[in-house]
């Protein structure tokens, strides 16, 4: 029923394209986060969550919250490439009048479950909705993701909601860490260490995993394993290039919280082609 | 105009008292007896905000947050996203003190009924002593888009404000104080969301009070009637949205416009009273409450003399201020 993971991998490369396209229309926004986080939204939009974007209030869905708002593009892309809403709408990020704010707006876009931007707030909101699923409604079969930077774990509110989701075995949480290794002023090392990361989620009584987030086959399997364990909330350590795909940005925290002009987006527009033709071309079952 | 139907014992001496926030205890068991969806969250302060009462009677639907106030109310927010209607309590120093952030982004601009519940505002507070007695949260809370804004004047009251936010849909904000003050209003009084009442009638000056205030200024009115001074009493229990026509019905009928509140003026309810009156019906007021400063530590009977906050120094206030004030908007 699902997608290869070819198909999940032309997913995600379309997705990375319509970033390019939006920033670059846009003349502002983060470039490096969106393009890293391309494989996790392919592999959540297209194969982890259970939506129908035609029906986005659907009552028996899986919750995803983002977190770290400013990586907002990453999710319309996924969410047009799913259906939620036409394509051609893309372009209309961060206009005067548009659908697809800067930074996300539940009440603007149907198929968003919160309003983020400022950071730090993401995962108590998940952490509410999945505590209302196991201890109130009592349904186990629904899910709760979210999805947040490794800066955004600079903010308290994260570790206030992480001893919650601990203390509560909430089992149904889902959490996604980007861990790129950026932020805004620097190295995420340099700025504010946050290793041993993974012995820190342990300690607050989560099972963690660690991945290659720009891998898509890793990425399900993480999201399964979590899905699999009832008795803690999970969070994935999802290790991502920033700028994946585009080589110039890739790994350069200068691309943090940049568009590329014209003339850079199309070269990365290149770039994300001749990838699409590797993949064709190597793989299998197409 | 409706008559409001005032607690007869109001200025007898052995006036019954009891704590708002004890009111507001006993209407969210009652909404929660109403309403299946209503939830209550806490940051370990349980029985002083009195959420003891709902986390006794609806167990599964009471959670404990600890002391972190940001979680408060954005785990509250994702409760709001699954259907619930979640009330978080907390002293009002914390909550919306320290949140505000938070409460912006993820319950006004997101626009999720999530309520606010600020227990212990004002400095009546007492002895904790300036950084626990709340003064700017009116101010914080009214500047919100989509946020409603109520200061219920006593513990009955209290209990109707819980019952209507728990049904309003929308995210809201609600102080409580800690100490026991006066009832001035009975179980017949009416409470509306948005509405604010007429006490008492008078001619010649407009006293308009929220939460405790409006207790102080029923004093008030009395000793200024023994000084042939005919003052009108308005509660206005809904900061926000105001109940325009009725204030503004009674600043043209008296000409004299005098503001009463446990809080920083400057922001707060003397604040939003000035903003209306300056775009709609422009005379000087004065402005009852704390002015620019914090409190201290002290009993809280103390408090209200020291800054000037019960009935008596109202009354004197006023009276002074009326001596030298024409009733403006007098010729039509």
């Amino acid at each position: 029923m699902g997608l290869t993971t070819v198909q999940l991998e032309h997913k995600a490369i379309e997705i990375r394209q319509d970033i390019i396209r939006m920033l670059e229309h846009a003349g502002s926004g983060h470039s490096a986060g969106p393009l890293g986080l391309a494989d996790i939204f392919a592999a959540l939009y297209f194969n982890i969550l259970n939506i129908r974007p035609s029906e986005p209030e659907w009552p028996e869905r899986d919750i995803f919250f983002l977190s770290n708002g400013h990586t907002v593009p990453v999710q319309y892309a996924a969410m047009a490439e799913a259906g939620y809403f036409d394509k051609e709408e893309l372009l209309t990020l961060r206009k005067l009048g548009t659908r697809l704010q800067g930074h996300p707006e539940r009440e603007k876009l149907p198929g968003l479950e919160n309003t983020s931007g400022p950071l730090g707030s993401g995962l108590s909101q998940a952490a509410g909705y999945a505590y209302t699923l196991q201890y109130i409604e009592e349904v186990s079969h629904r899910f709760v993701y979210v999805v947040m930077g490794d800066g955004e774990l600079n903010e308290g509110n994260i570790w206030e909601a992480a001893m919650f989701a601990g203390k509560n075995k909430l089992s149904q949480l889902i959490a996604f860490i980007d861990r790129n290794n950026i932020q805004i002023d620097g190295s995420t090392e340099s700025v504010m260490p946050l290793e041993d990361l993974k012995g820190k989620w342990e300690s607050f009584g989560w099972h963690v995993v660690e991945i290659d987030g720009n891998n898509v086959e890793s990425i399900i399997d993480a999201a399964s394993q979590g899905r699999a364990i009832t008795n803690r909330p999970t969070v994935i350590i999802a290790h991502t290039i920033p700028g994946k795909g585009v080589d110039f940005m890739e790994y350069d925290y200068k691309w943090h919280g940049i568009p590329p002009n014209s003339e850079q987006a199309k070269l990365a527009l290149e770039k994300l082609r001749t990838l699409d033709g590797k993949i064709t071309h190597e793989g299998a079952g197409v | 105009m409706s008559h409001y139907p005032l607690n007869p014992d109001v200025f007898n001496d052995d006036v019954a008292l009891e704590p708002i926030r004890a009111g507001f205890g006993r209407g969210l068991k009652a909404a929660g007896e109403a309403n299946e969806a209503v939830v209550a969250l806490c940051a370990d302060l349980t029985e002083s905000t009195q959420m003891h009462l709902f986390r006794e009677a609806f167990p599964k639907r009471f959670v404990e947050i600890g002391v972190a106030e940001q979680n408060l109310v954005t785990v509250a927010s994702g409760m709001a996203r699954a259907g619930k209607i979640p009330f978080t309590s907390s002293y009002a120093a914390f909550s919306p003190g320290r949140n505000w952030e938070q409460i912006r982004t993820t319950v006004t601009l997101n626009n999720q009924p999530v309520k606010v519940v600020g227990s212990h505002a004002g400095v009546s507070v007492g002895p904790d002593g300036a950084t626990h007695q709340m003064l700017e949260d009116i101010a914080l809370m009214r500047v919100l888009p989509n946020m409603v804004v109520i200061a219920p004047g006593d513990s009955i009251e209290a209990e109707k404000a819980t019952k209507a936010i728990a049904e309003n849909g929308k995210p809201s904000y609600l102080r409580l104080a800690r100490d026991k003050t006066p009832i001035f209003s009975t179980d017949e009084s009416p409470f509306e969301i948005g509405k604010a009442y007429v006490l008492r009638e008078g001619a010649e000056v407009t006293l308009l009070g929220t939460g405790t205030m409006t207790y102080q200024l029923l004093v008030a009115a009395n000793i200024l009637a023994e000084q042939g001074i005919d003052a009108e009493v308005v509660h206005v229990p809904t900061i926000k949205p105001l109940d325009e026509a009725t204030i503004l019905a009674s600043a043209k009928k008296t000409g004299r416009v005098v503001t009463a509140e446990e809080a920083q003026v400057n922001g707060g309810f003397g604040g939003a009273i000035a903003e209306f009156l300056g775009e709609h019906l422009p005379m000087p007021i004065i402005r009852i409450g704390m002015q620019d400063r914090f409190g201290e530590s002290g009993a809280p009977n103390e408090l209200l003399e020291h800054f000037g906050l019960t009935g008596a120094k109202i009354a004197e206030r006023v009276k002074n201020w009326a001596a030298d004030t024409p009733r403006y908007h007098q010729d039509a």
